[in-house]
């Protein structure tokens, strides 16, 4: 495993900015509802991007306690 | 802060789509019912294009009759669940009827078609199993897999290699895997390419559930669904419904070969802990089937309708969903633009749905018609020109 929660932070914010909607001055400290202004459908199908880039599949439920991108990255590096 | 702030964003977004909405999208009343294609709205003679009934049968005699006679017979409700003091004859041989209709050993009889996929998907997948559920499947079916417990994976929207890729992903970990999938999506009418999906389920050595709420009644020599249609029929473990579609009244079923069904009523939450449905509903339903059974030019009907109104939206420049089926929706970018031409058809005397995001898909706002058998074709070619009509008005370009 060479992810870190470093790296799938940046992976994750990289792949954010490629959406022209997402404020450029996000960080791993952003938090992905109130900052992002996502919508619960938009997070699901942002993760499945994400999970897709990084070939794991997140369960539903791990979202549940997901609030800034590092809490994403987090999970997924515990899936990993 | 009080219990209600958290809604404070819904209650925003309501009252921003009012003031852009001069009727309300989410509490129009039907007065009465003139037909199973008209009604009175705002006191107004409307064509019903937005109720889900697809073969007109909530308004066939057969049914009402049927439904008065039972009524008159045994009461007007059970007033217990199916385990407590619920079961009638009568439901044993809707049950009955289901199973035979489906050429399956069982069927359960659910209160509501919401009821059937909650209890089905929920009883089904526990703690330590995998729900593999399609991106746009219908609430019922996220509720269901909350209540499970079970680890929830969704995958893209009608993608069989999509989702194959999922169930590889988890490699050889223990847990059952359920698949579940509707025979045709309620927001754009699209309909599944079930042949990949039945494919890959017994590559991944899965089970497959799939809801056919929109296609029964519709689709398949006899009825049945996409799986009919399809030749996949074998291949599906469980198949979920509503009658509060094509059947025309309400409750829900899950029809399947496995033996052990039986031993599901007793572990069923959603089916062991409401009333089980009024005498006079099920009676109804009953005629119904029959209905579908011996009409199947009524299929053939619903099919011409669904064709024309499609063919015609495209023909105009509407966008329309990529399939034929019972739902034809346009597409549209703005949610103000959206509302706005609700209002237009509704008060050009016809009355559709309209569908906001994050309920839909992609975030589209989308106007929904429910294409029945009942329609005329002059009634179809007038919701045509009532959006033609309607488009002008709120300056939608058409291609």
């Amino acid at each position: 495993m060479t992810e870190t929660i470093e790296s799938v932070s940046n992976i994750i914010i990289e792949t954010l900015l490629e959406n022209p909607k997402v404020p450029r001055n996000i960080s791993a400290d952003s938090k992905i509802i109130e900052d992002l202004e996502f919508d619960s459908l938009a997070v699901m199908n942002f993760v499945m991007e994400i999970e897709d880039k990084l070939d794991v599949s997140m369960p539903l439920d791990r979202l549940t306690d997901v609030r800034t991108i590092r809490d994403l990255a987090d999970a997924i590096v515990s899936l990993k | 802060m009080d219990i209600f702030t958290k809604f404070k964003t819904l209650d925003s977004a309501y009252d921003k789509l009012l003031s852009v909405s001069k009727h309300d999208p989410f509490g129009t009343t039907i007065e009465k019912t003139l037909s199973a294609t008209t009604g009175i709205i705002q006191g107004k003679e409307t064509l019903l294009f937005g109720t889900n009934n697809y073969l007109g049968l909530s308004q066939s005699e057969n049914a009402r009759k049927a439904a008065a006679e039972t009524a008159l017979q045994y009461g007007v409700g059970t007033t217990g669940s199916r385990i407590a003091n619920g079961t009638y004859s009568l439901h044993q041989s809707l049950e009955r009827d289901l199973a035979d209709f489906f050429n399956r050993r069982s069927c359960m009889v659910f209160s509501t078609g919401y009821q059937a996929t909650l209890g089905m998907v929920s009883t089904l997948a526990g703690k330590d199993d995998y729900l593999f559920l399609d991106a746009d499947c219908h609430a019922s079916i996220y509720d269901g897999s909350r209540l499970s417990q079970a680890q929830i994976i969704r995958f893209r929207h009608n993608d069989a290699d999509d989702l194959r890729k999922r169930l590889r992903r988890l490699g050889d970990i223990p847990g059952i895997k359920l698949i579940v999938v509707e025979g045709v999506y309620s927001m754009f009418g699209d309909i599944i390419p079930l042949k990949e999906f039945a494919q890959v389920k017994k590559e991944e050595n899965a089970y497959l559930m799939i809801d056919e709420a929109h296609s029964f009644g519709i689709f398949g020599e006899n009825g049945r669904g996409i799986a009919e249609r399809d030749g996949v029929e074998q291949d599906v473990d469980f198949t979920v419904g509503t009658f509060s579609k094509s059947l025309g009244t309400v409750g829900g079923y899950c029809v399947s070969d496995y033996p052990q069904m039986d031993m599901l009523r007793l572990c069923t939450r959603p089916y062991m802990f409401t009333a089980s449905l009024p005498p006079e509903v099920i009676a109804a339903t009953r005629e119904n089937l029959k209905l579908i059974k011996d009409h199947p030019e009524l299929r053939d009907k619903l099919r011409a309708n669904a064709e024309r109104f499609y063919h015609g939206l495209q023909q105009a420049g509407f966008q329309t969903g990529p399939d034929i089926s019972s739902v034809i929706s346009v597409i549209l970018e703005d949610v103000a633009q959206a509302a706005q031409f609700w209002n237009k058809v509704l008060e050009l005397g016809a009355y559709i749905n309209l569908s906001l995001p994050p309920a839909t898909p992609d975030n589209r706002p989308l106007l929904r018609a429910s294409i029945a058998a009942a329609h005329t074709s002059e009634q179809i070619d007038q919701l045509l020109k009532i959006y033609i009509q309607a488009a002008k008005d709120v300056c939608l370009p058409l291609k």
